[in-house]
């Protein structure tokens, strides 16, 4: 007895993504779909202890939730009997294929679904995340510090979206597709850097969130191994490899530089480096094989101070040249101080700041602060680093940069 | 599925621009989706200086000149269509000459219930 409920719990933390998926696809509805499937569960708790569990188990859910939905439709049909669109839809319902074929596929339609440029932009995180990572609401609404009913209702609106402006259920044809990868890119790319560096609160990180990413990031390589993809995934790789060493036993910031690479996972970095070193070999690689290749040159040095700056700078020229973006030209700035020296850092951002560009960016100014300090400029210095910490909201970054300012010594 | 595709236009640039379609682009466009199968109705509108508002209150009518708000863009025509599904609309909408100059706003048309 115990046995079937743990199986059923198995296929459902196993299996529950993809059999929705296929509803999904099949139901044309998230909601009926998700009804269909908590029903199919709940049948087939009683049902496996009577008669065994199937041979094949999400088949057999996919069928069952199939037939409840028709259930379903057919009690609102009675209410409603004049409803062309309802009876429509149980129509092609009792038609449709539904062979257990092409689950993968479902998958793959379902992120692109959820990411579909019509759908406001935030509601396409937490409708994938919801939908295709399984996270509650109030998961979802935790690690981006939202009220869960807020979170909710952007997910209400845009699954409304999906139905009554009829948002297919489709991979996008090879045309439309690399226009379509990049906003499934951004958004898995959102929540790991999400996680990553969480922009508000106490914690450094949320290990929540670049574990769903990650993780999305595999499933998409499995599904559509584009060069992009493999860049993306790398590119999480790699930063994620550097998490232990990213913060102290005390929870505070460590920079790239003073990080203990003892600490980094060899694991990742190996993952993170190959797949760099294949996407780069397709000759189509973009954004962001590059930010993994800048990353894999960092995981290959052995010290900060044996760090290839040369082919670092050469990276993010090629990088501005394909997305040309203030904060990257910033990045860029960064590695030209550690080529050529503070000054020549220096003379980059404050070209950047000049132009009126990233103003209100934290980072801008705390580098810039950072270079004064090592050209002795130490009144520029504390002015800079004051300015990041009034645009700074999390919690450890201000710490650190408060450490700065107070080793800068008195004014 | 229908859908009405509403094109918005700042009527001082729309004939103006450089990327201004031509009167005879647009009756193109207009014929060859028309012969895809897709079309219902489009018609271009004349300029937002002729229109006029009506409201009924309390069983009385009134009429003013003018739309109802001052916006920066104005309705300057309109697509209904019956494609598949939103992306076909959307390839439909996209491709209207004036969407070069102007936005066109795509919705789905809504089954009254009764």
């Amino acid at each position: 007895m115990s046995d079937v409920r743990a199986r059923v719990e198995q296929v459902y933390r196993e299996d529950s993504r993809r059999i929705l998926a296929t509803l999904i696809r099949l139901l044309g509805d998230f909601d009926l779909a998700e009804e269909a499937l908590h029903e199919a569960f709940f049948v087939a708790v009683e049902r496996w202890q009577r008669d065994g569990v199937p041979d094949n188990p999400r088949t057999w859910l996919v069928s069952t939730g199939r037939f409840k939905a028709i259930d379903v439709l057919r009690r609102r049909a009675r209410f409603k009997a004049s409803q062309p669109l309802l009876l429509a839809q149980l129509d092609e319902l009792e038609q449709a294929d539904w062979s257990g074929e092409d689950v993968e596929d479902d998958r793959l339609r379902l992120i692109f679904t959820c990411c579909h440029p019509a759908l406001a932009a935030d509601a396409q995180v937490p409708l994938t995340l919801r939908e295709v990572c399984d996270l509650t609401t109030e998961e979802i609404a935790r690690a981006f510090l939202s009220a869960p009913a807020a979170i909710a209702q952007r997910i209400v609106r845009a699954k409304a979206k999906i139905r009554d402006a009829k948002i297919p259920y489709q991979v996008p044809t090879l045309n439309e597709l690399p226009e379509r990868l990049d906003s499934v890119l951004r958004v898995i790319y959102l929540v790991f850097n999400e996680g990553y560096s969480a922009s508000v609160g106490a914690e450094l990180t949320r290990e929540d969130l670049t574990r769903e990413s990650i993780r999305l990031g595999r499933l998409l390589m499995e599904l559509l191994p584009e060069p992009e993809v493999m860049g993306l995934l790398a590119l999480m790789l790699l930063h994620e490899s550097r998490r232990p060493a990213r913060t102290s036993p005390s929870g505070e910031l460590v920079l790239l530089d003073d990080q203990d690479r003892a600490l980094w996972d060899a694991g990742l970095m190996a993952e993170g480096c190959a797949l760099v070193e294949r996407a780069l070999s397709t000759r189509r690689f973009g954004p962001y094989c590059l930010q993994a290749a800048i990353a894999a040159v960092h995981a290959e040095a052995p010290s900060a101070a044996e760090t290839d700056w040369r082919q670092i700078v050469g990276l993010y020229d090629v990088l501005l040249r394909a997305v040309p973006s203030p904060v990257i030209e910033l990045n860029r700035a960064v590695a030209v101080a550690k080529r050529d020296g503070a000054l020549a850092g220096l003379l980059e951002i404050e070209g950047i700041l000049a132009r009126g560009e990233l103003q209100d960016y934290h980072l801008a100014h705390s580098a810039r602060a950072e270079f004064c300090r090592q050209l002795g400029r130490v009144e520029e210095a504390r002015a800079a680093y004051q300015r990041a910490l009034e645009l700074t909201r999390q919690e450890p970054e201000r710490r650190f940069i408060r450490g700065r300012i107070k080793a800068l010594g008195l004014p | 599925m229908k859908y009405l595709c509403l094109v918005y236009s700042d009527e001082r640039l729309l004939h103006s621009s450089p990327d201004s379609p031509e009167d005879a682009e647009c009756s193109a466009y207009a014929e060859s989706v028309q012969g895809s199968g897709r079309m219902i109705a489009a018609e271009a509108l004349e300029s937002v200086e002729t229109a006029t508002t009506v409201r009924m209150r309390n069983g009385k009518l009134s009429i003013t000149d003018g739309p109802f708000a001052e916006t920066k863009e104005q309705l300057a025509g309109f697509y209904l269509i019956d494609a598949k599904d939103l992306n076909e609309a959307l390839q439909v909408a996209g491709n209207i000459p004036a969407a070069r100059v102007g936005s066109v706003e795509v919705r789905p048309v809504r089954q009254l219930n009764v």
